[in-house]
């Protein structure tokens, strides 16, 4: 095949060796120092399971978990306190399903109208003006719906009693405006990810936009949808300004979005800036409630990341 | 140097290169047959002073054998030339003479790649020492996205290399047969040069690191064809200072300029997965005249493809 | 894509002509209905910009960046404390969290093997903590930094805790940023002999600042709107001063205007509008900015 060699190669003595000539400890410092950095983040993940674990457990020590789980009764904050958690826990739900009831149905539809319909000019304008309703921030939506939208709910309110001023129903619609965005522009990414060949299959048999969008695109895109409205979930959860402003302070137990109602948030919100000493329990509370807000958004991200790496794994 | 300095007017004239787009027209018809066109002037080829010794090389992309069992022999300041359909693993043999197959993750060479005496796989190796003797020229042109003078320099200042920056950066653009045309303007963007200007600055600053090794993969296949003929004619003169390797998917280009010649193929095995594998290795003039593989004859006169 | 209906052609039926194209009220009405779902959140952008600018119009004056915060007298009060306050923090969350958010950046991109579960977990870890809810973070900042670390509730402790917030964020864009920058460059660089390091340092960064410098103003203006982790972090007292250092007590405009929007006064109502337009203003300049480095400096290969 080759022609063998006949002469053996220069003597090696006679030139530089392709060894290392020196060890290059700074490359190495330097890699060191940017997974430190890296790392930071993973501290962070640990410093809040670490300030959270010590005064939960504290919390735990003296409130029966089924009294924190299955009590209908919350007044940390009163001098005869009570302790269960299901007034917070189910007003963080009803307002998370009127946002949801707002953000999906209207996200999905921008997100299908940039992904199927919108020209490439046109979803260049679209997309960020939709983005900057995610940049304001939350102190804004919050006053805008305490004094502009339960005020026209109380107003135009068809049927009898209207909304109190503090109410759920104003803050899940604004909650919901403010979710939008995250909604539409993680559903267009997974629509975005669909291969045209799925969609040419579909118009080659004389199908409609319309029924290509909704028969094809979104079934295809729908663990990169469903992710997306978990993430608008968790985010709805965690979100703090608008239900401490619009929502009200008085923890109660009810299904009524038009009564006043406080969330989880709401309620550290409200314990944490007031001037709570350390070792008073109602500090103690604060982390409790910290501590399953956490493990709630925790699972709703875990899903979140997970469902993405399904389509991702499908499409790309 | 004073690169600085006004244009010098003579620069903006067309510099005296050979009217090529005629001389390509009267080679026309059969660019097969001119055998070591562009090799007038130079030695008889040879492997009297090889360079590189491959053995036994294997290289595996994750759980794929992309080239099985290469063995070969590259001379010194011998143009090289590795042909073969696509497919057949020429690039990733041209990618273990400088380590670049390092940098692809789940890449795995066995086998020995020894030059002058070294096997660059050797644990004590380093890539880094390896890639600053062993320069490459890729198959797009890549400047990096700074002056002309800058990208020249970058080498030389990467490697700490002393000596005067301005008068290394001229005589590599000189050796690149681009000096006349952007002595004027080395303050310049390199994008703004056109596509074979571009890759002419990529052979300049591949040299201007002095390494004892060009390996070329394919760097004609983004070019027109009078672009094309200006780096033939440049590889050419190059060969009588540096070796030369070329991976080329064009015959006639192996032809012109080459005085070695390593035909490769790609097994399909029974899966349907693709091996490359060296069939012949011989001098480009036997290789072209008289294979003695009758896979290379079908490849060269054009029945395989 | 189940709904398969099967139709017989009728036997003598004529071709149908390829007449132009047919109105579909189907396909209109559905085209109409996204079109709204889009309007939605573009009117209510609209709607809020003016009622806001209108409710503020009475107060948008030099007495909002000249004077202190004031609880008796609401035509007195300003916010000069929230806006020098603002800047303090924000300065230094910029300080703390852009150096290591493009450092953990290009560990990630350029020396992290994807397979190494470490750099698995990493990459989890930072999409988790984007997600994580800002209060969390408040948490974590007084009990760790201003109880444990008894670094108090000053500017320190709250830059602190906002690095930590728009971390992921700041990772999250630099990586995008980076990963633009096309693999030629790099092998360019390494083929000439130079190190990693040297390749990221001379061309890769250099190539990618423009991406992380929009990404970065765009994770500071997430910092500047945010409240809720402040609001255990001290800033909601009413602070007539500004700050003068590191370990200085402050508040900052989003906290500033909770504080009025909380009164009942009909004049705080007024107040709160004024900061809202001061913090909005601050947040366009930044996103102007950002908008203009990007096209600035849009991609050249």
């Amino acid at each position: 095949m080759s022609p063998p060699p006949r002469t053996a190669a220069p003597d090696p003595a006679a030139r530089r060796s392709l060894h290392r000539a020196r060890p290059r400890y700074g490359e190495r410092v330097i890699q060191a120092l940017l997974l430190l950095a890296a790392l930071v983040s993973v501290a962070t993940t640990a410093g809040i399971v670490i300030s959270l674990i010590p005064p939960t457990a504290e919390f735990f020590g003296r409130v029966d978990v089924g009294e924190f789980i299955g009590g209908t009764e919350w007044t940390a904050l009163f001098t005869k306190p009570e302790y269960g958690v299901l007034p917070l826990l189910g007003a963080t739900l009803l307002i998370t399903v009127i946002a949801l009831l707002v953000a999906i149905p209207v996200g999905l539809g921008a997100a299908i109208y940039l992904s199927e319909y919108a020209s490439t000019r046109v979803r260049k304008v679209l997309k960020p003006a939709l983005e900057v309703l995610a940049g304001v921030p939350t102190v804004v939506y919050g006053f805008f719906a305490l004094s502009f939208v339960t005020p026209l709910l109380q107003e135009h309110w068809p049927f009898g009693e209207g909304p109190d001023f503090n109410n759920a129903l104003s803050a899940g619609l604004v909650m919901g405006v403010m979710i939008i965005p995250t909604i539409a522009s993680l559903s267009e990414d997974a629509m975005a990810a669909v291969p045209d060949a799925l969609r040419d299959g579909a118009y080659a048999l004389g199908s409609g936009k319309r029924v290509v969008s909704v028969r094809v695109v979104v079934p295809a895109a729908l663990s990169g949808i469903v992710a997306a409205c978990v993430l608008g979930v968790s985010r709805a959860i965690g979100e703090t300004m608008i239900v401490a402003i619009a929502s009200g302070n008085r923890a109660t137990l009810s299904f009524n979005p038009l009564d006043a109602m406080q969330t989880m948030t709401g309620f550290i919100a409200q314990a944490g800036s007031g001037d709570i000493p350390v070792r008073s329990f109602e500090y103690k509370t604060i982390f409790a409630v910290g501590a399953l807000l956490f493990v709630i958004t925790f699972v709703m991200n875990m899903i979140s990341i997970r469902l993405v790496r399904k389509y991702r794994e499908v499409y790309e | 140097m004073n690169h600085e300095s006004a244009p010098d007017p003579a620069t903006h004239r067309q510099d005296p290169v050979p009217d090529l787009a005629a001389q390509d027209a009267s080679r026309g018809r059969s660019m097969a047959l001119a055998i070591g066109d562009r090799r007038r002037g130079r030695p008889v080829p040879s492997l009297d002073d090889p360079v590189f010794h491959i053995s036994d090389l294997d290289v595996w992309y994750a759980d794929h054998q992309a080239v099985r069992d290469v063995t070969l022999t590259i001379g010194r300041r011998q143009i090289t030339a590795m042909i073969g359909p696509s497919g057949c693993g020429k690039s990733t043999v041209i990618r273990c003479l400088n380590r670049m197959n390092d940098l692809i993750p789940g890449a795995r060479v066995t086998g020995k790649v020894v030059y002058y005496g070294e096997n660059l796989y050797d644990t004590e190796v380093d890539p880094i020492e390896v890639r600053r003797r062993i320069g490459m020229v890729f198959q797009k042109p890549n400047p990096f996205p700074k002056s002309i003078y800058d990208n020249i320099a970058y080498g030389p200042r990467v490697n700490g290399m002393k000596g005067n920056l301005d008068d290394l950066v001229e005589e590599a653009l000189t050796g690149a047969a681009l000096w006349d045309e952007v002595k004027g303007k080395l303050k310049a963007n390199a994008l703004a040069l056109s596509g074979g200007q571009q890759q002419r600055l990529c052979i300049a600053r591949a040299i201007a690191v002095r390494p004892e090794v060009i390996l070329m993969d394919e760097p004609c296949s983004a070019l027109d064809p009078i672009a094309t003929a200006r780096i033939e004619d440049l590889m050419a003169k190059l060969a009588s200072e540096f070796t030369i390797v070329i991976v080329t998917h064009n015959m006639q280009q192996a032809a012109r300029i080459s005085d070695y010649t390593a035909f490769f193929t790609a097994d399909v095995d029974s899966e349907g997965v693709r091996h490359g594998r060296l069939v012949e290795y011989d001098t480009t003039e036997k290789i072209f005249e008289n294979p003695a593989d009758p896979r290379t004859e079908g490849y060269i006169t054009g029945r395989f493809g | 894509m189940t709904d398969i209906r099967v139709t017989e052609p009728p036997a003598h039926a004529e071709p149908r002509k390829l007449g132009g194209p047919r109105f579909r009220p189907g396909e209109a009405a559905f085209r109409a209905l996204l079109l709204c779902c889009l309007a939605v959140g573009i009117i209510f952008l609209g709607v809020l910009l003016t009622y806001v600018l209108v409710e503020a119009w009475p107060r948008l004056d030099s007495r909002l960046w000249n004077n202190f915060p004031s609880i008796r007298r609401p035509e007195r009060a300003g916010a000069q404390s929230a806006i020098f306050g603002t800047i303090w923090v924000v300065a230094f969350t910029a300080l703390f969290c852009l150096p290591t958010g493009v450092m953990a950046a290009i560990y990630l991109e350029e020396y992290a093997d994807p397979n190494r579960w470490y750099n698995r977990l990493i990459e989890l870890n930072i999409q988790n903590l984007a997600a994580v809810p800002s209060i969390i973070y408040g948490i974590l900042g007084l009990g760790l930094l201003a109880r444990q670390l008894a670094l108090g509730t000053t500017v320190l402790t709250a830059a602190l805790t906002l690095s930590l917030l728009v971390l992921p964020v700041v990772i999250i864009a630099s990586r995008e940023a980076i990963r633009a920058v096309p693999q030629s460059i790099r092998q360019a660089s390494l083929a000439l002999g130079a190190t990693q390091w040297q390749t990221i340092r001379r061309q890769v960064l250099p190539a990618a600042i423009p991406g992380i410098a929009t990404g970065s103003i765009l994770a500071l203006s997430r910092a500047i709107g945010e409240a809720a982790p402040l609001l255990l972090l001290g800033a909601v007292t009413y602070v007539a001063f500004n700050p003068e250092g590191l370990e200085s007590a402050y508040t900052v405009l989003p906290i500033q205007i909770f504080g009025w929007i909380s009164q009942s006064r009909e004049e705080f109502h007024h107040l709160a509008a004024a900061a809202i337009v001061i913090l909005l203003a601050i947040l366009l300049v930044m996103n102007a900015a950002a908008i203009w480095l990007r096209n600035r400096f849009s991609k050249r290969w």
